[in-house]
């Protein structure tokens, strides 16, 4: 009896939601294809032995590249030191009238082929310092064009200024405090000539630092920082300022100060001239000297090939152990009496019922 | 506050009410902008992230461009101001397209077209044939000599059939001209938003007609959104005008669900929160010091001796910064995003159209979608939602002889036919009430077909019934029913309709046969609603309320022996068997009046028609006056079908560890036997059924302990233990024993609750979510709504009772079925994505953090960032927030699996992908990966070329790297 009738009444609601019918496609019913990894014990087992053997290698290839650079470290601000000055080392330091050269000998232990990489080290030194970081004016050091007015350059206070208040170029703390010791080296009596060019980035030499932006007012405040610039040489070629503005992320880092272009034999005996000027005493930092150098993964430092070498250690003990355990107590993959309803059948006993 | 219409003045109430310019816009263009930043900065992430942003504009503190959350944070508000903006702008345009429609009024007695936003209460407003009605109307003319219209009122409640409007009695026969001069007060009371209510009177001036106070109901409206259908015009005045006409008053946002996954997350965000200001504090004392003691040794900082009187505050505001990327800003914006995503999977899910009428399934509420993937109980409704709500007329029992027995169809049954033809009396009066007694609306289609609208389901199935028995209701002309019966034409003037109410649970009608002029009443309606009334039983029982009856069910065998016949006995024992089959069961009843009784009480029910307060219950009391002496004619037997795949969806639900309950306004037995059924609960032996009865306080006491009891017994047992409880003892049961009953919902993994009303269900589901559970609600029609408000979760199926519920809910499905692939497949789905996505939003930010946090123990802990603006920027946005978009369309198992073990729903129910354990899970992972990420940057750049930008690029790429690698990794 519900024929004629009933069907009638729905009718014409059967018309209209047609168009509401969705289209199908792979993305609406969720159907995009999928690759999906089942973690098959032979294929974990694989994949730790690959890739241990793999990590082992290259830890090895670059411990040993590592090691095959020759380094020559010398801590020299202790030794600078005048023995009478002992106790008052900030005022021998930032006396004008005391000598601050000092000679050092270094032997080679072994041959260092050119390029022998000079560096200074400095340790408790906080270029990462908040303050220091930001006290700088990258506009002002690019271009000439750029008319520094006060409030664009507030970042580079305390030093902005000097006495006369006319504006500071480069401003800033850490073109203040620029690094001011320098070395000389002589090897039997024959000086060696240390090139300075070319030891900062030619990005920034190129794009950072403008070539006919030159220092004004630089040092010319109450309290002299550090290193002082020839005026007449433009921004991109002081490269020592260039080095020493890209700051270091550790307390303890180096800065590359030269490189001297002849190979050094073993046992050589370098004699360097030390101009102490720049002040570690006050916040007993440490400066050294660094001769080094290099291979193909850079300086000296074996901790990229013995994390390779743990790395690589720990996936073929759990090769090996997964294979143990593969051995010993083999279980069947997708085994459903393992799933935590089958497990445990009291909790669900009723449900099932 | 009432509200006097004075028809056709316009003095009288231009300026008292507002004028019908609909708006349903949230801002004009003025407000827009502060009210959306207001809106918007009332929550508290927005809140914090302006703080981060605020602080960062100091140039002192911020260690990176105030830019680098600027940018996403104006990004974020600009993209939610402008969806606001455009949806206010669809609204507007919708508006102004409903108040510049032109209509005709009425105005000094003339006819004008203006626009309808112009409309003023107590116009006269002319509408014609399929025109959108512009506000809430009080009939005053139609073009049926009758004065009767049809409306549709689908935009309304929902429901698609036409119901029949009559202009008020007093109006009745005003001749076409007259009506442009009528002048009258309509007394109304204030707008409110009960659309089926409307308890007015209305006095016309003289000299139209004597100034008798006329009643209005809801049947002499027309409200505003519905359309006029089959009536070539109608006219009626303006009572509610604008925003405060029922469909203005009803219209409301409704209040946001916050899902069990928002709640944690917001927790956990708080719990990160905590540990930032821990850290912040923390690091901050350790910069002031470690600034004092060794930074102003160092010379070329340049520490000034005297700093500001803020200078404390300088460097834990600075870590504040360092760490505000803790808390991603990201993840409200991919939350939101994937979370529309998954609501747009639902709509498009092929599987879940329904295949009869083409109706995809649709999430409205497109936020709570892990909700599903929680839920633990599930209650339902039963008529329309477990059944079909196809009602189809099986059995009746005709004075003591059981139709349709043997073969399961009356219609078919042959005892039943033979009496048909042979003029049985009894049979034929049994037609009739099945013809007559209803509100049903016979509409002749082009074909000469009759197409039968109704508003209940049983009506439209017995009047079917009727016509297959050659009872043919073939048209309703105003009062005058036209019956067909075989070869003659009956007619027969309803005089009044007593109309059916959820209390009374039986309606009337008071009709005049034409052929004899006798007045008849005729009622159908539930057993205990009619049989009480029976005329044999009434030395015992006329004095008893109907209330109360349902106590007295017992007695109804004792009934018999104080009565005359056997049949009373016939038919409760008829009631009981079709019930046992799952069958719904009505009484039909009739008794002749006399002349004088009729119009006696015709002007007590005219009286309390018109009363202003309490109308529903003193029409109720009146028309008791009448509905007594009831010659009991039969039973009659409506079956209402299962629907396909009930059964296997409670199961396999069931296994997934969610708990039912069935909450049915429907009879114990008829529920009981539909949930055996559905599967809804076991047979015994291996189900036990406790059943919660009792009249007074003390039964229902007692008999809850017992069930109580019980239940403590069982819960070791592996045996289905469920419970029954009825309205009223369900009523005293809440009202008194809130706490064992609570206990016992908690032990009680499945529960059937009936004769229950609508406030109940949505106490029940309150009761629930008192205790901690997740709810989802699932029916289907206005009785429903409340429950599906109520719930966490609420789902309606767009089904035969009109579109109320599936309006009300978050979820709206064509059948049952699709339940179990709504939760098990999407439900899961989002809840396992967004508790990775949420957690990944959490560990990537960390990750960053507490680089920076390692490398302020390296860098004099002064607030240095390790990375520029930009690369942070990127690292959020870009290297971050792309990839990790795959993750919606990850599935950790295919459906399949799911479908066949529903039991890992254990683990998104048990919150077990989202809590503070595995959220420490993540957090230290971060920390893990940030001390590999640091320690391996920080000594592979030891001494030369450590300069700061190459570090911070290779420990972003890094992280970069790692978490693309957790993605791959954690997506499957």
């Amino acid at each position: 009896m519900n024929g004629a009738a009933s069907t009638d009444s729905s009718s014409p609601t059967v018309l209209k939601p047609r168009s509401k019918k969705p289209k199908y496609s792979r993305f609406s019913q969720q159907e995009l294809p999928a690759n999906k990894l089942i973690l098959t014990p032979g294929f974990i087992i694989t994949v730790f032995i690959a890739v241990g053997l793999i990590f082992i290698s290259l830890g090895l290839v670059s411990l040993f590249a590592s090691d095959s650079v020759v380094e020559i470290i010398n801590r020299y601000d202790v030794d600078c030191l005048p023995s009478d000055y002992k106790n008052n080392m900030v005022g021998f330091i930032q006396s004008s009238s005391t000598n601050k050269t000092c000679t050092k000998s270094l032997t080679v232990p072994k041959q260092m082929k050119s390029p022998v990489f000079i560096y200074y080290q400095l340790e408790n030194f906080y270029q990462n310092h908040r303050r220091f970081v930001k006290s700088r004016s990258d506009k002002q050091l690019r271009s000439k064009g750029f008319k520094g007015d006060k409030q664009s350059m507030e970042t580079c206070k305390p030093v902005l200024q000097s006495t006369d208040k006319s504006l500071i170029v480069p401003c800033g703390l850490v073109a203040w405090s620029l690094f001011n010791d320098t070395y000389g080296f002589s090897v039997k009596g024959k000086s060696l000539q240390v090139n300075k060019k070319d030891i900062a980035w030619g990005s920034d030499k190129k794009y950072k630092f403008g070539s006919n932006v030159f220092p004004k007012n630089f040092q010319n405040t109450d309290e002299v920082g550090g290193a002082k610039l020839n005026s007449s040489i433009p921004l991109s070629e002081q490269e020592d300022l260039i080095v020493w503005m890209r700051t270091a992320t550790l307390p303890t880092f180096r800065k590359l100060y030269g490189r001297i272009e002849q190979d050094l034999q073993a046992n050589d005996i370098v004699t360097v001239v030390i101009q102490n000027n720049y002040n570690t005493y006050g916040f007993k930092g440490t400066k050294s000297l660094v001769l080094s150098t290099t291979s193909w993964v850079g300086g000296k430092n074996s901790f990229i090939g013995l994390a390779y070498i743990t790395i690589g250690g720990i996936c073929l003990f759990l090769a090996v152990s997964f294979i143990l355990l593969y051995v010993i107590k083999p279980r069947p993959l997708g085994d459903p009496s393992y799933l935590s309803w089958n497990r445990n059948p009291s909790t669900t006993s009723r449900t099932l019922s | 506050m009432k509200r006097y219409v004075y028809i056709n003045d316009d003095e009288a109430s231009q300026d008292l009410y507002c004028d019908n310019r609909l708006s349903n816009r949230k801002y004009t263009l003025l407000n827009f902008l502060p009210k959306n930043l207001w809106e918007q900065f009332s929550r508290f992430m927005n809140q914090y992230f302006l703080l981060i942003a605020c602080l960062q504009l100091w140039s002192l503190i911020t260690p990176v461009n105030p830019a680098s959350t600027w940018g996403p944070l104006i990004f974020i508000f600009a993209v939610s101001a402008s969806k606001e903006a455009w949806d206010d702008y669809n609204r507007y345009l919708s508006d102004k397209k409903a108040n510049e429609k032109e209509v005709w009024i009425v105005k000094q007695g003339i006819k004008k077209h203006i626009q309808a936003q112009d409309i003023c209460v107590g116009n006269i407003v002319w509408l014609r044939e399929n025109d959108e009605v512009p506000c809430d109307l009080v009939l005053i003319g139609t073009s049926d000599p009758q004065g009767v219209c049809y409306v549709e009122t689908a935009a309304l409640d929902g429901e698609t059939d036409l119901k029949t409007r009559v202009i008020p009695a007093a109006c009745m026969g005003m001749d076409f001209e007259l009506l442009h001069k009528i002048k009258g007060v309509i007394e109304c009371p204030g707008p409110d938003k009960d659309i089926r209510r409307f308890d007015a009177n209305l006095r016309l001036f003289p000299p139209f007609i004597d100034n008798d106070v006329c009643p209005l109901t809801i049947k002499n409206t027309i409200l505003q959104s519905c359309y006029l259908r089959n009536t070539e015009w109608a006219c009626g005045v303006a009572v509610y005008t604008g925003n405060e006409t029922k469909l203005g008053m009803s219209r409301g946002i409704p209040e946001p669900k916050l899902t069990a996954v928002d709640a944690m997350i917001d927790k956990l965000t708080g719990a990160i929160f905590v540990f930032q200001i821990v850290v912040v504090l923390v690091l901050g004392v350790a910069g002031n010091v470690w600034k004092d003691t060794e930074a102003r040794k160092q010379w070329y900082v340049l520490y000034p001796n005297e700093g500001p009187w803020y200078e404390l505050l300088v460097i834990p505001l600075r870590f504040e910064l360092l760490c505000s990327i803790m808390i991603p800003i990201s993840i409200k914006v991919s939350l939101d995003l994937v979370k529309s995503l998954y609501a747009k999977f639902i709509d498009w899910d092929n599987e879940m159209i329904d295949p009869e009428t083409g109706t995809p399934s649709h999430a409205t509420n497109t936020a709570i979608s892990e909700d599903l993937g929680q839920v633990e109980y599930i209650l339902t409704d039963k008529t329309g939602t477990l059944t079909e709500n196809k009602m189809i007329f099986r059995r009746c029992c005709i004075s003591g002889h059981f139709y349709g027995n043997e073969n399961g169809d009356a219609l078919k049954d042959v005892g039943l036919l033979n009496a048909v033809a042979s003029g049985s009396p009894d049979v034929i009066r049994f037609l009739t009430v099945m013809a007559v007694c209803n509100t049903v609306i016979p509409i002749q289609s082009k074909t000469g077909a009759i197409l039968y609208k109704a508003q209940s389901q049983d009506e439209e199935a017995l009047v079917h019934a009727a016509a297959k028995l050659h009872m043919v209701f073939v048209n309703k002309n105003a009062n005058i029913v036209e019956i067909r019966f075989n070869a003659s034409v009956l007619h027969y003037e309803v005089l009044e309709i007593l109309e059916f109410t959820s209390d009374r649970k039986r309606m009337s009608v008071v009709v005049r046969d034409c052929q004899s002029g006798k007045i008849i009443l005729l009622s159908k309606g539930a057993d205990e609603a009619v049989l009480p009334y029976a005329h044999a039983g009434n030395l015992l029982i006329g004095a008893i309320s109907c209330s109360i009856w349902k106590f007295l069910r017992p007695l109804y065998f004792i009934i018999p022996k104080f009565t005359s016949g056997q049949q009373t006995r016939s038919f409760i024992e008829a009631v009981e068997q079709y019930s046992q089959l799952g069958l719904r069961t009505l009484c039909l009843a009739w008794r002749e009046l006399r002349e004088d009784e009729y119009a006696e009480w015709s002007l007590m029910f005219k009286e309390a028609s018109s009363t202003l307060v309490d109308r529903e219950w003193r029409i109720a009391e009146v028309c008791q006056r009448l509905e007594h002496d009831l010659e009991v004619l039969g039973v009659t037997a409506i079956e209402d079908r299962l629907q396909d795949g009930v059964p296997e969806t409670i199961e396999t639900l069931r296994k997934a560890g969610i708990n039912f309950w069935m909450l049915t306004g429907d009879k114990q037995n008829t529920a009981v036997q539909i949930a055996l059924s559905c599967n809804f609960i076991s047979p015994e032996p291996k189900g036990q059924l406790l059943s919660i009865d009792g009249k007074t306080v003390d039964e229902v006491c007692r008999s809850l302990e017992r069930v109580l009891l019980t239940m403590r017994i069982t819960t070791s047992e592996p045996k289905d233990v469920a419970f029954v409880v009825d309205g009223w003892a369900l009523e005293i049961a809440l009202k008194h024993y809130r706490k064992a009953f609570t206990e016992l919902a908690i032990l009680s993994r499945t529960a059937i609750c009936c004769r229950v009303t609508p406030s109940q269900k949505a106490q029940l589901v309150e009761l629930l979510k008192s205790c901690d559970y997740r709810t989802l609600a699932i029916g289907d029609g206005g009785n429903d709504v409340r429950m599906i408000q109520q719930a966490d979760i609420g789902v309606g199926i767009s089904g035969r009772e009109g579109l109320q519920a599936a309006r009300a809910a978050d979820y709206s499905i064509g059948k049952f079925r699709f339940l179990k692939r709504l939760i098990l497949v999407h439900g899961r789905y989002s809840y396992n994505r967004t508790a990775f996505l949420s957690q990944y939003s959490f560990y990537k930010s960390l990750l960053i953090c507490f680089i920076q946090i390692f490398f302020s123990f390296i860098s004099g802990v002064s607030g240095t960032s390790l990375f520029n603006s930009l690369s942070l920027m990127a690292y959020n946005v870009f290297y971050t927030s792309i990839p990790v978009l795959v993750s919606v369309l990850d599935k950790d198992l295919s459906e399949q699996t799911v479908m066949q073990h529903p039991q890992i729903l254990f683990y998104c129910q048990a919150g077990r992908l989202l809590n503070p354990s595995t959220f420490a899970g993540w957090f230290g992972r971060s920390l893990f990966h940030a001390i590999v990420v640091f320690v391996i940057s920080i000594h592979v750049y030891a001494y030369e070329k450590s300069e700061m930008e190459e570090v911070s690029m290779v420990a972003l790429s890094g992280c970069i790297w790692l978490q693309a690698f957790v993605v791959a990794l954690e997506t499957k």
